[in-house]
């Protein structure tokens, strides 16, 4: 059965990890790009043939037993992969796309130093993510969720001598960190209650002993959605991700696209039926998805540098795949979670090699006029916004579509979900094609080198068709695990036409604003009455700000101040005290015959006198 | 080769080391290193050999002061097996980190190591009390030496701090065993040490309590946990590489050893009354440490205050008292042995090559000495508790176990793992990222010796992550027996 080839799917990135760990940087450039390309590349082609014989014996679940990892006090977690509709869909975007960048970073890569090391990041990134996606176990999956994290660490403070770089890295781990502590103690919950962290059972199980709407459902639930929000970069701990852009472009790519931010959504959809047991926790799911959509889709109109637009819009993409689990637009999320990991890729890569060939210029204002020097990255950029602003026919607009529908039929104030959706939508557009105008027309403010190679053009328009076409398709495995049994296209009205007018709309403002120019668009952004919201977005409406004197300040002011550690001095004290009774006693001690000669009279004085009256 | 066999064969050893200097001045460390490894060679094969019916590796018993009541009990089940077999191993990692560091009285020192090595072998599987506590005492007074001769800058201060903490603990422990030994006498009639006999004891209900906690606060200073903690810090950070290595790898295990094999088998129900204060200290020892690590610019001394954060997790384990957490406490005993062992050979190596531990004075060092840097990252991040790294599965398993016994106090302990991550990235950060400090050029990266024993700890930590289960296996059986835990 071909299906078995399945174990090679996260083996191999972990073999190429292992070898550039054990050569340690002695191999050559090409060498190094071969072994990680092609380890990600045969994994991608090994999740090809498993998926095509999973879905050719009619998309059965299929597990396959690799070694019992503990068996202590009935908690029984193997490592066990466990391929169904929804991780087939995840494997292979994560292998397929994982691969282009790992090909396209060959090439960027090459005139940094630590090439070796990049890779073995890489390629153990792609482990990580594999795994957390193919666990049958919620422990397997936390395995593959906190190896995420620390890759994203490595791979973020990658030119570590730049201490900002590290801060940068750090700031990601710990956030996520803090999500994934919530995650650790649902898992805790849950085992307590069911058992069992086996995914398949625990849902089986949550199904059978808890009525709808149970207490304990929504508690287990809401602290999974909290380890979502860490790792996918939500509200209230979206605040690493746009600082992750310290890291070199390909991994952007790779945590925005591929990896990483995706593992929220994946999360939540795996335990979905947690989530409809609990209505309230799904309504927290939707609520944090239109919350980080909106915020997020202002702060990327008003920042200037390329990949922080990029980073502001995967956070309101995101929201939009939150906003889907959560009014129950299960497959669309899904579905928008792919034709995104296509598009953003794409855009990632692209600016890659406009900020390459502008020696690594990243603020848009200094660029300009670069449609006709950098055409491949032109219209990859070109394709991917439009994918990004869901412009009818690209890839993007199936999904997103599909999402705002579905929020418009959700029960508990659908109308408030869409119209804050589209107002992002809308936003969205607008904030693509400023990038756009700003970017490739105008005035050439730097001139460009491009010095792109085959394997990293031929990337991008790989990309750009998938982009394109990728929402063609649709999901069709998806249909037998999300609860709403795929995607439907049963809206009708003039809902559908609004909503598809909605980006449309946008690129016409847009285009009068920064492409003919009716507007000083960032002229009137810095004028006086609105420069303190624009500052207000462009911090990303102040949680850096509100965490670093609630949390941050405090903790570092009182480690300072504790640093000699305050309860050593009840011990110093006592020794103190000790100290200083003995300089006491050893006053008495002159060395003086006549001195000891009158103490030990008046000493038997003093005792005559006692036994005399006592 | 029996236990008694085998602590008699380190005493002598060490005896071996201290004369062989005079044959040559590198003698001796030769000598420390083959009897090290003959000791770990013997245990693996106790190992292999397997358990008797009754779950003992070894039982070595004969009366040694009969009038008293006194005899030489010396068993090893599973649990004790463990502790040994990672006693030898961190002994051989003690040796070889402290190869080329020690140069004055290279025979005296060797001795020490070997005889404090003794007396924890000893400690391990005594089960006679009165033997316990001799033992005991003979792991601690070489350890004072250790630290007052071959210690750093400060070492007379810090050998005096620990020594007093130890000994005034360790007079407590033996007044508690004096007091239940003529306890026991009073109802049973018979004056006895001999562990088992103890255990059956019938003791005064309005006194247990107090009892128990005169072993309890014994264990807990050696452990540490807060608020006894204080002593340790100073004792590592002037304590030679070696010492800190023993120090942290295996002197520590006793503390938390005490609590599992005698504080609530003897007694049951003052511990189990006792249960949350001492869960609480053990949260409070993971967040508190953690903290205290983050406070410091001293690497050496960061390590240490995230020694007492990861022994919290013993502590709230063992007071948990159920199997997960029991077993948790117990590979996360196994796991930071290799661990902190690791990160001190580190801080030694570094101290050894820049002559000092200030981590303002690092900076940049992976650029020097990038094997040192990627040592030092898996190391830091088994630190933080990496899931496929043994650090993760004693947490997990601690935490999973207590969450069952008490809330709050569980989820306090899981906010220390976000602590850990804080302190143990912001060490990787200081010294081996960011700019290069041009007062470290010339700095030697790590040697094949030193390597070495690092991977073969690397491996074990991984081996202990992925596959854990023959660990779990050998202490299952213990963990089973304990009393109120079987399953």
């Amino acid at each position: 059965m071909s299906m078995e080839l399945l174990w090679l799917v996260p083996t191999l990135p972990l073999v190429g990890f292992l070898i550039l760990l054990l050569t340690g940087g002695r191999l050559p450039n090409n060498i190094v790009a071969l072994v990680a390309c092609g380890c990600v590349g045969g994994s991608a082609l090994a999740a090809l043939i498993a998926g095509l014989a999973f879905l050719e014996q009619g998309s059965e679940p299929y597990s396959l037993l690799m070694w019992q990892w503990m068996d202590v006090g009935g908690f029984t977690p193997a490592f066990k992969l466990y391929l169904d509709g929804l991780a087939l869909v995840m494997i292979g975007v994560i292998t397929g796309v994982g691969f282009l960048i790992h090909l396209y970073a060959s090439g960027y890569m090459n005139s940094e130093s630590g090439y070796s090391r990049f890779f073995a990041y890489m390629n153990l990134f792609v482990f990580a993510m594999l795994m957390l996606v193919l666990g049958d176990n919620l422990l397997v999956l936390f395995l593959g969720w906190e190896g995420v994290g620390l890759c994203s660490y490595l791979l973020i403070g990658f030119f570590h001598d730049d201490p900002e770089n590290g801060y940068a890295a750090r700031k990601a781990f710990v956030v996520t960190r803090v999500g994934d502590t919530a995650m650790a103690l649902g898992l805790f919950l849950l085992f307590r209650e069911l058992g069992s962290l086996e995914i398949q059972t625990v849902l089986s199980e949550a199904n059978r002993m808890w009525p709808d709407g149970s207490v304990l459902c929504t508690g287990i639930a809401l602290l999974l959605l909290g380890g979502a929000v860490g790792k996918s970069a939500q509200v209230p701990l979206q605040t690493w991700l746009p600082d992750a852009m310290a890291g070199p472009t390909p991994v952007s790519a790779l945590i925005h696209a591929a990896t990483m931010v995706t593992a929220g959504v994946y999360l939540i959809a795996r335990m979905h039926d947690l989530y409809l047991l609990s209505p309230s926790a799904q309504f927290a799911v939707a609520v944090v998805g239109v919350v980080t959509l909106f915020i997020s889709s202002f702060t990327a109109l008003v920042q200037t540098d390329i990949k922080r637009i990029l980073a502001y819009s995967t956070m309101s993409q995101i929201g939009y795949m939150f906003m889907a689990l959560g009014v129950g637009a299960w497959s669309a999320a899904i579905f928008h979670l792919m034709t995104h990991a296509f598009f953003k890729a794409l855009l990632f890569l692209a600016a890659g090699s406009v900020i390459l060939a502008l020696h690594h210029e990243q603020n848009i204002f200094k660029m300009g006029g670069l449609a006709k020097k950098l055409p491949v990255p032109f219209w990859s950029m070109l394709i991917g916004t439009a994918a990004l602003a869901a412009l009818p026919l690209t890839s993007g607009f199936y999904s997103k579509d599909a999402i705002l529908l579905t929020a418009w039929d959700y029960s508990h104030g659908g109308m408030w979900f869409w119209l804050f959706a589209a107002i992002a939508a809308f936003l969205t557009t607008l904030y693509s094609a400023r990038l756009m105008f700003i970017v490739f027309f105008g005035e050439s403010k730097t001139e460009p080198h491009d010095e792109s190679k085959i394997n990293m053009w031929g990337v991008l328009v790989i990309l750009a068709v998938l982009s394109l076409i990728g929402g063609w398709f649709g999901l069709a495995p998806l249909a037998a695990v999300m609860p709403d049994g795929g995607l439907e296209a049963a809206h009708s009205g003039l809902i559908v036409w609004v909503t598809a007018a909605v980006p449309i709309l946008g690129v016409l403002v847009g285009y009068a604003l920064f492409g003919r120019k009716q507007v000083d668009f960032q002229a009137w952004l810095e004028s006086k009455a609105i420069d303190p919201l624009r500052r207000f977005w462009f911090g990303g409406w102040g949680f850096d700000a509100l965490y670093d004197v609630v949390l941050v300040k405090p903790f570092i002011r009182l480690a300072e101040i504790n640093k000699n550690d305050v309860v050593d001095l009840l011990y110093r004290g006592i020794a103190g005290l000790a100290r200083s009774l003995h300089g006491v006693l050893s006053i008495t001690q002159t060395g003086k015959l006549r001195w000891y000669a009158a103490n030990m009279g008046a000493g038997l004085l003093v005792v005559l006198a006692l036994a005399l009256y006592i | 080769m029996s236990i008694f066999h085998a602590i008699l064969f380190l005493l002598a050893g060490g005896g071996v080391a201290w004369l062989a200097e005079r044959v040559h001045v590198n003698a001796s460390r030769w000598v420390s290193l083959i009897v090290l490894i003959a000791g770990s060679i013997w245990i693996c094969m106790v190992w292999l050999a397997g358990a008797d019916a009754a779950g003992n590796y070894g039982l070595v018993e004969f009366p040694w002061i009969p009038r008293f009541g006194i005899d030489v009990i010396l068993a090893m089940d599973g649990l004790s097996l463990l502790m040994v077999a990672l006693t030898l191993l961190l002994g051989v990692v003690a040796v070889v980190s402290s190869w080329s560091e020690i140069d004055q009285r290279r025979g005296f020192f060797q001795a020490n190591l070997l005889w404090t090595l003794a007396g924890v072998v000893g400690v391990f599987t005594a089960l006679d009390l009165f033997l316990f506590f001799v033992f005991w005492e003979v792991m601690l007074v070489p350890m004072y030496f250790l630290i007052a001769i071959w210690g750093h800058e400060n070492r007379g201060y810090a050998a005096m701090k620990f020594f007093l903490f130890t000994q005034i603990s360790g007079l407590l422990l033996l007044l508690a065993i004096l007091t239940l030994v003529f306890l026991n006498y009073q109802s049973s009639g018979e004056i006895t040490f001999a562990y088992h006999k103890l255990l059956e004891a019938q003791l005064p209900e309005h006194l247990t309590g107090y009892l128990m906690l005169g072993f309890f606060i014994a264990f807990v200073v050696k452990l540490p946990s807060i608020p006894f903690h204080t002593w340790l810090p100073d004792a590592h950070t002037q304590a030679p590489t070696a010492g800190s290595v023993i120090l942290a790898g295996i002197l520590l295990k006793t503390g938390a050893y005490g609590l599992i094999r005698f504080v609530v088998p003897l007694f049951p129900d003052a511990a189990m009354d006792f249960r949350w204060p001492a869960m609480l200290l053990g949260a409070g020892s993971v967040i508190y440490g953690g903290y205290m690590a983050y406070s410091q610019s001293d690497f050496k001394r960061l390590v240490a205050y995230s020694s007492i954060s990861h022994m919290g997790f013993v502590l709230l384990g063992v007071f948990a008292w159920n199997v997960l957490a029991l077993q948790g406490a117990i590979v996360q005993m196994v796991a930071h042995g290799f661990s902190s062992a690791a990160l001190f050979m580190l801080a030694g190596a570094l101290q050894q090559r820049l002559h000092t531990r200030e981590m303002d004075r690092f900076g940049g060092l992976w650029q020097r000495a990038p094997r040192m840097g990627v040592i030092a990252l898996f190391f830091v991040v088994a630190s933080l508790g990496m899931p496929g790294l043994g650090t993760f599965v004693g947490e997990f398993l601690v935490l999973m176990g207590s969450f069952q016994v008490d809330v709050p106090l569980t989820v306090a302990a899981a906010i220390g793992i976000i602590v850990a991550a804080v302190y143990s990235l912001s060490l990787m950060q200081r010294s081996f990222q960011g700019g290069v400090n041009p007062d470290t050029e010339n700095m030697a990266d790590f040697g094949a010796r030193e390597m070495s024993v690092m991977v073969l700890m690397a491996i074990a930590l991984i081996g202990l992550g992925v596959f854990p289960q023959p660990i779990l296996d050998i202490s299952a059986v213990v963990v089973n027996g304990l009393p109120g835990v079987g399953s």
